[in-house]
């Protein structure tokens, strides 16, 4: 019963991982662009969410409200102005611009923040639970892995039964013809970065409630994210809250058997499924 | 106009230019006063020197890698780390001498270089730049529960140990400061013959077209594998000498993205990517900002990113890629150009 409920958690943490991987996995996608910030992004959200909780008296999950929007916005000016730019053949700059994001955000927050650790309490909802059988669930976690059915849901909604979804697979299998039936790659671009920066926020203010975090721990869950991404296979966004979740079960396990081997036992679990399927389980795309 | 009375014209490649001869010669004279320098340096500056030397080492290694072969790594860290770490386990477990024990740790972490490579070769462009940061943080972790190790705190290097290294300590930095610039001039030196080889040939055409130099019969896996375990051993070496010089290592220290890779990576986009120069110039930047902006904390990481992303956006070619552009200038012999002459 102990180790059915640690495989519970593992998948419910899953949920959290498919957030962060979502993100990563549109961009991939649709521009092809490897984000090597999106960590720090997600703990800039973390951020934004602390100082509207601190300034205006939100709590946390109400704070979504402003900070969803923020970072919509904050993607797409930042797709636009800088990101555009540096896509093309060559993958050197997109991927040396979003490392050299990555460093200079890690800073910026240390500048404003400080490296004191960080978190948003949201009252009696994180230690609520509810009784499965013999199971007790944390609402929150459950509330987590709920979201992020939603959002991928969502997401598969408006790829395939909508015309900006119609725009962005256009766009994702042919930039060139795309742009001769009349897409704007660069809007749509800018839309894709906004979606992807939206779900970012919601991970980031799900992570700071569930851990403490500082400027430094947007590397880690940048880490996490990819390694979900490849171990559901590229292109598939279902496949992402698969290894989301495969990920969320190998670090519980990891944690239960020794409390240091949590993070180590993810990463070796991705490591092995890169040797054994290096395509992913659920592969859609060719990169 | 036939071929007997107007006979073929001669070709010649020709490598050297007067700017490479010029370069050279300078090159050498700095050489030359820094060897000079433990004569009449105060000890501050000879520790500029070799944390300059490292950096500029590291610098090369990492260019070698991307602006040569094309194989981005954001986990160069993981072979800096195990070099330290090594050099601490073979000088207290082995009583190896240390200063021996700095080239076997290069030599072990090239081989440690192997397995690793074959994992993270499956991944391609982007996604290889972040597996082999998955892999420094698995040594990373790993190392932290190594408690014989250290752990998590890590571990000092015995005084007994120090000592073997020399009897006092400017014995000591002398040795390490000359160690330290035949590490980083060699450096210059392997990538520069090897680019010169069949292999570098070899090199430039995977950068440029993976595909194609395959069907034209370069044996692409061979040689990215070549140049990868190249470029992890050496910087392995570099990394047990940091950690022989630092006397200290804990995972954090030994396996810092930030130190070991964003600088270095930063060094060579700065200077000027896949050309030998850029790193030299880069180092010398890099070290100039330092010195002005250290005081700033923080603010200095943020100026460096800041410079990088706009020198990546607005001149990718870097400051030694401006340069060159404009004057025609080079350092190291690398350009064949053909001169045609009518034979006589």
């Amino acid at each position: 019963m102990e180790w059915l409920n640690t495989l519970l958690q593992g998948v419910l943490l899953g949920g959290l991982y498919a957030m962060f991987a979502v993100g990563l996995s549109l961009m991939f996608g649709i521009m092809r662009l490897v984000n090597i910030a999106h960590g720090d992004f997600i703990v800039l959200a973390s951020y934004l969410a602390l100082m509207v909780v601190n300034h205006l008296g939100f709590s946390p999950l109400a704070s979504l409200l402003i900070v969803v929007p923020l970072m919509f916005c904050f993607g797409y000016l930042l797709q636009r102005l800088l990101l555009n730019r540096t896509l093309g053949t060559d993958i050197l700059p997109p991927l040396l611009v979003t490392f050299g994001l990555s460093i200079i955000v890690q800073n910026v927050l240390l500048e404003f923040f400080s490296a004191d650790s960080q978190k948003l309490s949201q009252g009696d909802l994180e230690v609520a639970s509810v009784g499965i059988g013999n199971l007790s669930v944390g609402v929150m976690p459950l509330i987590v892995f709920g979201s992020a059915l939603l959002i991928i849901g969502g997401l598969q909604l408006l790829f395939y039964k909508t015309s900006l979804g119609r725009a962005f697979r256009a766009t994702s299998d042919d930039q060139h013809t795309a742009r001769l039936m009349g897409v704007n790659n660069a809007h749509i671009f800018g839309l894709a970065m906004a979606l992807a920066m939206a779900v970012v926020s919601i991970a980031g203010v799900f992570l700071a409630i569930r851990t403490s975090f500082d400027p430094t721990v947007g590397p880690a869950r940048l880490l996490y994210g990819f390694e979900a991404v490849i171990i559901g296979g590229l292109g598939s966004l279902w496949g992402t809250l698969a290894g989301g979740v495969i990920l969320g079960v190998a670090q519980t396990l990891g944690a239960k058997i020794d409390p240091g081997w949590q993070i180590l036992a993810g990463h070796l679990v991705f490591l092995l499924i890169l040797v054994v399927r290096p395509r992913g389980l659920f592969p859609r795309s060719v990169d | 106009m036939n071929a007997l009375n107007n006979p073929a014209p001669v070709y010649r490649v020709q490598r050297t230019t007067t700017s490479s001869t010029i370069g050279l010669a300078l090159l050498g004279l700095c050489v030359l006063v820094l060897f000079s320098a433990p004569l009449w340096a105060d000890r501050a500056s000879l520790r500029l020197v070799v944390e300059f030397a490292y950096y500029l080492a590291l610098a090369q290694m990492w260019n070698l890698l991307a602006g040569y072969a094309g194989m981005v790594s954001v986990g160069q860290q993981a072979f800096v780390g195990l070099g330290g770490y090594l050099l601490f386990m073979l000088a207290t477990r082995f009583g190896i001498p240390p200063l021996f024990a700095v080239l076997l740790s290069g030599v072990l972490v090239a081989l440690l270089a192997i397995p690793t490579a074959l994992i993270v070769f499956r991944l391609r462009g982007a996604y290889f730049a972040i597996g082999t940061w998955v892999v420094a943080e698995v040594f990373r972790l790993g190392l932290a529960q190594m408690s014989s190790l250290g752990g998590g705190s890590g571990q000092s290097l015995p005084a007994a140990i120090v000592r073997q290294i020399g009897n006092d300590r400017d014995g000591r930095e002398t040795l390490i400061y000359f160690t330290a610039l035949a590490i980083a001039i060699a450096a210059v030196a392997v990538v520069f013959f090897l680019l010169r080889s069949r292999q570098g040939l070899a090199l430039a055409s995977i950068r440029d077209s993976e595909p194609a130099s395959g069907s034209l019969g370069v044996d692409t896996f061979r040689t990215k594998l070549m140049v990868y375990v190249l470029a992890a051993g050496w910087t392995g070496v570099v990394g047990a000498l940091i950690f022989l010089q630092k006397l200290r290592i804990s995972p954090d220290a030994a396996f810092n993205l930030q130190d070991w890779t964003a600088v270095v990576i930063f060094i060579v986009i700065i200077g000027g990517i896949g050309t030998l120069e850029g790193p030299l110039i880069g180092t010398l930047i890099y070290f100039v900002l330092r010195g002005c902006l250290a005081q700033y904390g923080a603010v200095y990481m943020i100026i460096l990113g800041v410079v990088a992303v706009v020198m990546m956006l607005k001149a990718p070619q870097g400051v030694w890629g401006l340069i060159s552009e404009r004057l025609g200038w080079q350092v190291f012999p690398m350009q064949r150009r053909l001169s045609i002459q009518p034979r006589p």
